[in-house]
C-alpha cells in the first residue's frame, strides 16, 4: 500500500517557538490515523500546518507525490485535502444549503459536477435536509458538527483532516459520527486524520494511532496495540 | 399640501444617491470591516474623469461608463496597494489610512483640475413636469431612481443568487474557514472593494449636476449624509443603508424647505449623533454576538 500523506521532520509553530518538532507520519489511503496527546501537544497546530493556515518552518509534506510545501490554503482543497478546523467552523451567517454548496464550489466548472452531489450529503446527515434554510446559528452543536463534515466532505476530499470532532457532543452524536467515517473509509476510501480527546473513541475507529507529547510523536502503533498498551496510556493518555 | 409633497419626492431623489452611497460604504464594512472615509474623494476623482471624457468627446455617456469603470479599477487599486498593507490590529489604522487617501486625492485632483467650480451638465433635463397639476419630479429624478434600482437588484442578485456572491459572503464572514474551503479571500476582498467603489463612483455621478459642480471637495456632504445613511442602516444591513439614505434625503428636504436650506446639513449631524447615542446599532440593526 503506498501512502497518502507523508510527513517527515516537520517543524512549525507561532512566532519563533516551535510547537511541532521533527515530526513524521504517514497516513495511507482509505486509513484512518487518530492524532492523540494531551492539550497543548500540538494536535491542532499539527492539523492547521499541513494545510497551510500555518506555515512550516522546515520539514517535508507530501501528498499523492505532490511536494505541498508552498501550496496556499486556499489551493489544498483542488490537491483533495478539506480541514475540518476545531470549533466546527460552520460559517453561521450562511444557510445549512449556503454552507454545503461553499463546500462544492471549488468543483464547479468541471464536468459532470452538479447541485446532486449535495444530496448525498443530505443522505449521509439527514438531520440537515430538513433545515436546509436554517441559518448556521440556529443549529445545535451536533448539527454544526455534521454540518462542517459535510461541507468538508462535498469537496469530494481523498484526505479529511478533523479537529476534534466529538468536542462538547453527547456521546451518542460523537459515535455516530465516528461509525460514518469508518463506513466513508470503507465505502469510499477516505483517509482521515482524526485529532481527538476522545482517545477511546478514536481508537473505536482509527487504524492507527500516533501519541503526540510536547509536539513530538511519541509513539506510532497499530490502534489495538495502542489501546492494549497500559503504560503508554498512562503516560501519555491520562486513563 | 403641494410644497409637502414636492419635498417628499424631491427627499427621496436625493435620498436615492444617499442610499446609493450608503450602500458603497456597507459593502466595504462587510468585506473588510473598514469604514471607507476615502470613498467621498474616489467617487470625486472618477467624476472628474468621467466628465473630462464626456467633455471631451461629447458624449455623456461614454463619461458615465468611464467613470464607473474608473470606480471598479480605483477600488481594486486602493485595497491592493494600499489597504492590504494596514496593521488591522487597530481599527483606527484603517481610517486615518483612509484619511490620507482623501487628502491625497483631494490635492492631485486640486492640481490636475483647479479649486473652483466645474460646470457637470446632466443628462436629462432637470425640471421637474407635472403630475396632478404639480411639478413633483424631473426626468433626471426618475433616472436616479432607476440607476439606483437597477444597482439595488444587481447586488441583491448577485449576493443570493451567485457562487461568487456566496463566496464573498462566504469569506467575510470566516476568512480562514473559506480558504480552507478553496475561496481566494484577498481576491473576493478586492472584488468587494471595487464593487464598492463603481457603486460610489455612481452615486457620484448622480450627485454632482443637482450640486454646484465639479470640486475636489464636492462629496464632502455627500458623504456625511451617506455616512449618517449607513449607520442609521446599522452599517452592516444593506437594505438598512438603502432605507437609512431615503430617510435622510427626506429629512434634508424637509428640513431645508421648511426651516431653511442652511440648516440641513446641521440636521444630518444632529441626526448622526443622536443615532450613535440612541441606537449604535443602527435602527434596523439587531445586536448580535458571532458565535465560532
Amino acid at each position: 500500500m503506498t501512502d497518502l500523506l507523508e510527513v517527515d521532520g516537520l517543524t512549525a509553530g507561532y512566532g519563533a517557538a516551535p510547537v511541532l518538532h521533527d515530526v513524521a507520519l504517514t497516513v495511507g489511503a482509505g486509513r484512518i490515523v487518530a492524532v492523540l496527546g494531551a492539550n497543548g501537544a500540538g494536535k491542532t497546530t499539527l492539523l492547521r500546518t499541513l494545510s497551510g493556515l500555518l506555515p512550516a518552518t522546515s520539514g517535508r509534506v507530501t501528498f499523492d507525490g505532490v511536494d505541498l510545501r508552498g501550496v496556499q490554503v486556499e489551493r489544498m482543497v483542488r490537491h483533495g485535502i478539506a480541514h475540518v478546523p476545531e470549533g466546527r467552523g460552520v460559517v453561521t451567517e450562511l444557510t445549512v444549503a449556503e454552507n454545503l454548496r461553499l463546500g462544492s464550489l471549488w468543483r464547479k466548472r468541471k464536468p459532470g459536477s452538479k447541485a446532486t452531489d449535495l444530496d448525498e450529503i443530505y443522505d449521509l446527515f439527514p438531520a440537515l435536509a430538513g433545515r436546509k434554510n436554517h441559518l448556521g446559528h440556529q443549529l445545535s452543536g451536533g448539527e454544526r458538527q455534521m454540518l462542517a463534515i459535510g461541507r468538508a466532505l462535498a469537496a469530494k476530499p481523498r484526505l479529511l483532516l478533523l479537529d476534534e470532532p466529538s468536542l462538547g457532543l453527547a456521546p451518542k452524536i460523537t459515535a455516530q459520527i465516528m461509525g460514518l467515517l469508518r463506513d466513508l473509509r470503507d465505502r469510499t476510501g477516505l483517509a482521515v486524520l482524526l485529532v481527538e480527546q476522545n482517545v477511546r473513541g478514536a481508537l473505536s475507529v482509527a487504524d492507527e494511532g500516533i501519541v503526540l507529547n510536547l509536539g513530538r510523536v511519541a509513539a506510532r502503533e497499530r490502534a489495538d496495540k495502542l489501546a492494549a498498551d497500559t503504560d503508554l496510556r498512562h503516560a501519555y493518555l491520562g486513563f | 399640501m403641494d410644497r409637502f409633497l414636492y419635498l417628499t419626492f424631491d427627499g427621496l431623489s436625493r435620498g436615492a444617491v444617499y442610499s446609493a452611497f450608503a450602500l458603497a460604504l456597507v459593502l466595504i464594512w462587510r468585506a473588510a470591516r473598514i469604514v471607507n472615509f476615502a470613498q467621498g474623494a474616489m467617487a470625486v476623482a472618477t467624476a472628474y474623469a468621467g466628465y473630462s471624457v464626456a467633455d471631451a468627446t461629447g458624449s455623456y455617456w461614454l463619461g458615465f461608463v468611464v467613470a464607473i469603470t474608473g470606480g471598479l479599477v480605483l477600488g481594486a487599486v486602493v485595497e491592493r496597494v494600499v489597504m492590504r498593507f494596514v496593521d488591522r490590529s487597530s481599527p483606527l489604522n484603517g481610517v486615518v489610512v483612509a484619511l490620507g487617501l482623501v487628502l491625497i486625492i483631494q490635492g492631485v485632483l486640486g492640481m490636475i483640475y483647479g479649486n473652483e467650480y466645474r460646470p457637470a451638465p446632466a443628462p436629462f433635463s432637470r425640471d421637474a413636469f407635472e403630475i396632478g397639476g404639480v411639478a413633483l419630479l424631473s426626468r433626471y429624478d426618475l433616472f436616479v431612481f432607476a440607476a439606483v434600482g437597477a444597482v439595488v437588484v444587481l447586488l441583491t442578485l448577485l449576493f443570493t443568487r451567485t457562487s461568487t456572491g456566496l463566496r464573498m459572503r462566504a469569506a467575510a464572514f470566516a476568512p480562514d474557514v473559506s480558504r480552507l474551503l478553496g475561496v481566494p479571500v484577498g481576491g473576493m476582498l478586492t472584488l468587494g472593494w471595487a464593487l464598492a467603489a463603481a457603486v460610489g463612483s455612481l452615486a457620484g455621478m448622480l450627485v454632482v449636476p443637482t450640486e454646484l459642480g465639479l470640486h475636489p471637495n464636492a462629496m464632502d456632504l455627500l458623504f456625511i449624509s451617506a455616512f449618517t445613511a449607513a449607520v442609521l442602516g446599522g452599517l452592516d444591513s444593506p437594505v438598512g443603508a438603502v432605507a437609512g439614505g431615503l430617510l435622510v434625503g427626506l429629512l434634508l428636504a424637509y428640513v431645508g424647505g421648511y426651516l431653511g436650506a442652511t440648516v440641513a446639513p446641521m440636521a444630518v449631524l444632529i441626526l448622526l449623533v443622536v443615532v450613535l447615542l440612541g441606537r449604535p446599532d443602527g435602527l434596523f440593526g439587531k445586536a448580535k454576538a458571532r458565535t465560532a
